[in-house]
This record gives C-alpha cells, sequence and structure tokens, in this order.
C-alpha cells in the first residue's frame, strides 16, 4: 500500500492525507474550528457595523448613570437616584435568592418524590406518579403563571387578610412575617450555635477515630443535635429570650413593617421547585433503583440494621448515580428562573436586561451581560458539584 | 459530518438575522409591496383586533395612512406587536419600518436610542387610576399603596420621580403588557394602575365595571405621543412625518375621506387644499412619491377628527375628549406644520 502511494506523489498529496484515518481526523477538526472562528467574527462585525450604521458604540459607561426607577423587591438598598449597575446587583441578588431557595425545596421535595415513588404502598406510589407525570409535562412558565393567578385571585386583599394568630398575615400582596429584632444578648446564642457547628465537625471525626481504632460506637447524631440545636436553645431561654418582634400592621393600603414574601417570589419560588422536584424525584428512585437489591441482602445478611443499610450501603452507591443528573436539573432551575419577568419578580433579565436595557438602548451590552451573568451562576454551580461528586464516587481498591 | 451539518444550519441562521435594514427603506417597502407597522399588543381604541381580527385604532389608522400613502392601499400593512419593552429593538432592528404605538417622544429616545420622532399625533399625560370604594381623591394620597405599571415606559420613570417629589412610598408592580395589567389590577393586586390618561380610559373600558374606578385629577407628566422611525434614513423619516402632518391639516382645511376625491379632482379656490391635494406644484415628489400622495392616506383613513371619532372619541367605549388635541384654531394645540 505505501510503495503505490510512494509511486504516485503527484496526485496522492491531500488524497493520501485524507485517506489516513488519524490525519482526516485532524484536518476535520482544524476546519471545524476555523468555521467556527469564522462565523463567530462574522457575527461580531456584523454587529459592530450594524450598530455603527445606526450610530451606537459599544460602551459600559451607562452603568454609571442614575437609574431613575424604583424596584420593590430588594435585598439591598436601593431607591430610584442609584445607578444601573446598582439595579444590577439588586437583579442578581434576586436570581440568585429565588435560585438558592428554589434548589433547596425542589431537592427536599425531589428526594420525598422519589422515595414515595418507591413506596410498597398503593396510594403514595400512585400520587406521587400523577404527580410527577403532570407537573413535568406542562410548561413551567405556565405553573409559574397558575400559582401567580392563584395567589392573587384566591387570598383576600390587605384588609380582609388571613391573620394567623395576629402576627402573621396572608394577602394577594404577599405574606407578611414578623421581624426579628435582635438584641445584643443575642448574639451569645448566635456563637453558640456557630461553636457548635465546629465542635460537631471535630467530633465526628473523632468518633470516627475512636471506632476505626476501638470498634467503639458514640451516639454521634445525638450529640450533634445537642451541640447544635439543644444547648443554644438552652442558652436562649436563660438569657430571657433575647430578640424582639417587628409585627407587621395596617396602615393605609398595605401592612407596614415586618418582613414580606411578595407574590411574585412566592409564585416564581414554588412553581420553579414543584417543577424541578418531579424531575429531580425520578433522577432519585433511578439512582436507588440502581443499586443491587443483593447489596441490602447481603448488608442484612452480615447483621447491619436496616437504617445502616440505608446509610452505609444504598444511599452512597445510589448518590453516585444521582449527583451528575441532579447538577443538570440544578442548572435547569437556575435557568429558569430567568421566566421571573412573567409575573414582574425583577431578576437579572427584568432589571438589567429589560428596564435598564430599554431606558438606555444598550441591547447589545445588556444582554452580553446577562449572558455572562448566567454563564457564571451555572459555572459555579457545576463546580460545586463536580468537586461533590468526585468526592463520593467510588474508591476503587 | 454532523459537526458541518450544524455549521451550515448556524451560517444560514445568522444570515438570515444579520440582514442589514438601512437606508432605502421606502424602496424596501416598495419592493416588499407591504408596510411592516410595529403596533401595541393591544391596547382597545388604539391598537387592537376587532371580533373578525382586523386590526382598528387610532395608530393603526396612522400606519393605514402611511401604507396608502407609500404603497397606495391602506391595507398593505402587516402589524408587528411589541410590547413597552422590545418596541425599540423590534424598530432598530428592521423587522418595522415605521412605529406607531402611543410611545412618548423624549430626548434619550430621540438622541440616544437613535430614533427619529414623527410630529405629535397625540397629547398625554400620565394618570392614576383606582377603585372608587377606597375613596381616595388625590395622588397625593396614596402613600404605600401598591402601584401597577408597565416596565420600559416613561410612565415607570415619571412615577418614581413624582413619588419621590412628594416623599411619599409605594410599591411598584412591575408588568409587561397592559393585559396583564388589567388582569393584575382587576384581582386586587395593586391599587392603582397608571399610565397615560389615555390608555387608562382604555383599560377603564376594558374592566368589568368602569363605573367602579375613577381616575384622578392629577396628571404628572407631558406624555405627547407620535409615531417613530430609525436613524439614518431622512427620507423616510420625511414621509411619516409629512403623512401625519397632512392627516392634520386636512381637518384644518375641511377636507375629509368624502370628499377629498372631489377636492382633488380639479384645483380648488383654496391654494392650500391645492398643495395638498397635488394639484398645484408637485410636493409628492419632494419626498419620492406621485402628487396624489396625501389623497390616498385621507382616502384611507379621513382626516385627524374623523380617525379620533371613530376610534377613541366621546362616543366610543373609550369616550377621550379631544382638550389638548383640538385643532390650534379650537383651542387646541395640534398644529401641522404648512404643506408648502
Amino acid at each position: 500500500m505505501s510503495e503505490v502511494a510512494v509511486q504516485q506523489p503527484s496526485s496522492g498529496g491531500i488524497m493520501r492525507l485524507w485517506n489516513d484515518k488519524e490525519s482526516r481526523s485532524v484536518i476535520v477538526q482544524i476546519i471545524a474550528v476555523a468555521i467556527f472562528f469564522a462565523l463567530f467574527f462574522y457575527m461580531g462585525r456584523n454587529a459592530v457595523s450594524n450598530l455603527e450604521t445606526l450610530g451606537k458604540d459599544i460602551s459600559l459607561d451607562f452603568l454609571g448613570q442614575t437609574a431613575s426607577y424604583d424596584i420593590s423587591q430588594r435585598l439591598i438598598e436601593y431607591d430610584s437616584r442609584s445607578t444601573h449597575f446598582r439595579a444590577m446587583l439588586v437583579g442578581i441578588l434576586n436570581t440568585l435568592l429565588v435560585a438558592f431557595c428554589g434548589i433547596i425545596l425542589a431537592t427536599v421535595l425531589g428526594f420525598l418524590l422519589g422515595v414515595f415513588r418507591l413506596s410498597k404502598n398503593w396510594l403514595t406510589n400512585k400520587l406521587a406518579y400523577v404527580y410527577i407525570e403532570y407537573v413535568r409535562n406542562v410548561p413551567v412558565l405556565l405553573h409559574i403563571l397558575m400559582v401567580h393567578g392563584v395567589i392573587i385571585h384566591t387570598l383576600p386583599v390587605p384588609k380582609n387578610a388571613i391573620s394567623v394568630s395576629d402576627s402573621v398575615f396572608l394577602t394577594n400582596r404577599g405574606f407578611f412575617v414578623p421581624k426579628p429584632l435582635f438584641e445584643p444578648m443575642f448574639w451569645i446564642v448566635f456563637g453558640l450555635f456557630v461553636a457548635g457547628i465546629l465542635f460537631t465537625i471535630w467530633f465526628r471525626r473523632y468518633a470516627k477515630n475512636v471506632q476505626d481504632l476501638t470498634g467503639k460506637q458514640y451516639p454521634v447524631f445525638w450529640i450533634s443535635l445537642g451541640a447544635i440545636i439543644g444547648v443554644p436553645a438552652l442558652a436562649f431561654l436563660v438569657l430571657g429570650m433575647p430578640i424582639n418582634w417587628d409585627i407587621p400592621e395596617l396602615k393605609g393600603f398595605n401592612y407596614k413593617g415586618g418582613m414580606v414574601l411578595r407574590p411574585e417570589f412566592i409564585a416564581l419560588w414554588l412553581a420553579l421547585s414543584l417543577y424541578t422536584a418531579a424531575f429531580i424525584g425520578e433522577i432519585v428512585r433511578a439512582g436507588i433503583t440502581a443499586v443491587n437489591w443483593g447489596q441490602t441482602e447481603a448488608a442484612s445478611a452480615l447483621g447491619l440494621t436496616r437504617s445502616r443499610t440505608l446509610n452505609l450501603v444504598v444511599i452512597p452507591q445510589a448518590l453516585r448515580i444521582i449527583i451528575p443528573p441532579l447538577t443538570s436539573q440544578y442548572l435547569n432551575l437556575t435557568k429558569n428562573s430567568s421566566l421571573a419577568i412573567a409575573v414582574g419578580y425583577m431578576d437579572i433579565v427584568a432589571t438589567v436586561g429589560g428596564v435598564t436595557l430599554n431606558q438606555t438602548g444598550r441591547e447589545m451590552e445588556c444582554m452580553t451581560i446577562v449572558l455572562l451573568l448566567y454563564l457564571t451562576f451555572s459555572l459555579i454551580i457545576s463546580t460545586f458539584m463536580n468537586w461533590y461528586n468526585k468526592r463520593i464516587k467510588l474508591v476503587e481498591r | 459530518m454532523k459537526l458541518l451539518k450544524i455549521a451550515a444550519y448556524t451560517t444560514a441562521l445568522f444570515s438570515l438575522t444579520a440582514m442589514n435594514a438601512q437606508a432605502g427603506t421606502l424602496e424596501d417597502v416598495q419592493a416588499r409591496g407591504e408596510l411592516n407597522c410595529v403596533v401595541s399588543t393591544g391596547i382597545a381604541g388604539f391598537a387592537a383586533p376587532n371580533e373578525d381580527g382586523r386590526w382598528e385604532g387610532f395608530d393603526i389608522d396612522f400606519c393605514r395612512a402611511v401604507a396608502a400613502a407609500v404603497l397606495g392601499d391602506g391595507e398593505k400593512v402587516k402589524f408587528v406587536p411589541a410590547t413597552t419593552k422590545n418596541r425599540f429593538t423590534v424598530l432598530n432592528s428592521g423587522e418595522g419600518d415605521i412605529l406607531f404605538r402611543n410611545t412618548t417622544e423624549t430626548m434619550s429616545r430621540d438622541a440616544d436610542l437613535k430614533l427619529t420622532f414623527l410630529p405629535v399625533n397625540y397629547y398625554d399625560g400620565q394618570g392614576f387610576m383606582i377603585r372608587k370604594e377606597l375613596g381616595v381623591e388625590s395622588a397625593k394620597d396614596l402613600d404605600g399603596a401598591s402601584i401597577c405599571i408597565q416596565t420600559g415606559t416613561t410612565t415607570e420613570l415619571n412615577l418614581a420621580d413624582f413619588f419621590r417629589t412628594n416623599g411619599i412610598s409605594y410599591e411598584p408592580v412591575a408588568i409587561e403588557t397592559n393585559e396583564e395589567g388589567i388582569a393584575n389590577y382587576g384581582g386586587n393586586r395593586c391599587d392603582v394602575y397608571t399610565t397615560d390618561a389615555s390608555g387608562l380610559a382604555s383599560t377603564r373600558a376594558a374592566l368589568e365595571d368602569p363605573s367602579a374606578h375613577i381616575i384622578l385629577p392629577e396628571i404628572i407628566s407631558k406624555e405627547p405621543l407620535g409615531g417613530a422611525v430609525r436613524h439614518g434614513d431622512d427620507q423616510w423619516a420625511d414621509i411619516g412625518k409629512w403623512v401625519v402632518n397632512a392627516i392634520i391639516a386636512a381637518e384644518e382645511l375641511g377636507i375629509t375621506s368624502e370628499n377629498v376625491e372631489e377636492l382633488a379632482a380639479a384645483p380648488q379656490e383654496n391654494p392650500n387644499i391645492n398643495r395638498l391635494l397635488g394639484t398645484e406644484s408637485d410636493m409628492g415628489a419632494m419626498i419620492g412619491l406621485d402628487p396624489q400622495w396625501a389623497v390616498r392616506a385621507i382616502k384611507a383613513v379621513g382626516n385627524y377628527a374623523e380617525i379620533f371619532d371613530r376610534t377613541i372619541g366621546p362616543d366610543t367605549a373609550i369616550g377621550l375628549e379631544r382638550g389638548l388635541n383640538a385643532q390650534w384654531t379650537d383651542g387646541g394645540i395640534l398644529y401641522a406644520a404648512p404643506i408648502r
């Protein structure tokens, strides 16, 4: 074969490279990269020249200008005299808040659903099944609008609020709850709480060492619980409950004081969590089912109790299967939070990608910022989950 | 090979979206045979489809007038509905040729957003609508109220300024479209709905029991509403500008959709009428159109008074008075530049 090629060098040059499997793959990759960059360059140039014909430049100066609009849901100080940059920060925090709360609630609900789906109880099993099939086959936007609609149209106006022991008020303007005002003594309680966590971390390590050396077991769970919850709770009572509550009061149109969960936040949070939980439920079920029943039997044969079988045999193996798809559900939830504008929750898309964009006319810059922010969030979540995945992955011996 | 396929598709996609839409808008529109007019997603009286799906309203008629002048047929319009948020992007990206979407003319929109505004066709101001049962009589009593507001509008900024200057607080509830506004206000999510007074009248007419709501006396801003086109095509801007002026001037000169053909048949006594209708000195040629441009526009939709009375006037469900929008000769400030 090679002899033939040597004899016809003129016609074979490129064809010979093409016929060779390895060099062909290199050629294809070079072409693909070239096309990719050409496209990228083409789009970039097009954007710049189109903006130029309109007489627009690309600049981020607008972020320093006064925003002039108000935002009702905010975690940091902000008013209409603040800059667009600060409005963007408000948006970022709002997105992070709903993503964080959503991930926690979705995980808890998802694990419950997964366990229910495996339950031998017919009713629990079927209820979970119906729920999962219904929820994950309806677009999340409809869930968001529906929850929002239900809150607005079924809950009463502030004047007729549903009050829970005159301190929590449920209205269609939001859920008003008392706000804790900490007295100085409270910080002792908080200090004990932190100390409890640190103690638990140390104690778990110590207990594991003792067990490895002597086989003696401590009731780690109860001691940890006592350190983290018990001691601070006791201190709280002993110090005479050093906490005051700012209770919301009806003044004029709305409740004032206390803390408020706006219907927009609740709608987005619940809808995203309920939706993502259905997917997580299936992932959890798959993870647990994938651990061979024989493993459980073997564990029982060794005399492990049922809870130890779960904790030491089933769950560690199931987690290895659950974590990677779980990561992508977390990413989905975070990205789906960009539907916030549908109910007027002021997230990144609604602030920097919405009002700011509209008032300043900087489409290119604003959309690029929004894009980079979502990319950053997603990469952070992936990095964290990959780290966790590495930690729990099977150690082969 | 899959990769190449993807690359090919992406190229195709981007060459579609990257089509440049600058200069020569008139030629583009004439070649297309259809005018793309950016309008609201639905505000009764201004721009909304009727039971038969035909778009009707004040803004719509101005679109039709431009189409009649440019293409000879007021029906050759494709309406591109846009929200307050994306309207300028839609116009600037070339998806629309012209915008009639009760849009306030401001300096930053003109200069920074690169728009060219056409003459004002409706003088408006921002107002507040509230339930009668709440017993509020002035906007200054709105401390602590929840206020529904369309995001991406000048009203959003006026509202922030008004409450700041008066030292009172409020909870802004951002909504995207007028329909959402009606849903939120109707569902009592907000105590107050704020937008241009004309929009309030239109929204109130769409509520279950219009008489249960009042519009507060304060008008907190100037909102000169008008059409707009992209920067960079002066000829196209001139066409938009003079079609609007022609519609306003027609009322002043007593030209209506009914008598326009008769008046245009032969030169009249009044040279102003003759110039407008092309029977004396060819004004149309100056903007790249034929002498009959204004005749067709007026024939298609009528003069300003006809449009107003048909869409938002006192006899319609919207029930707006002419007020500021009367001709300057009738005590209003509507004043078309001379066509000569």
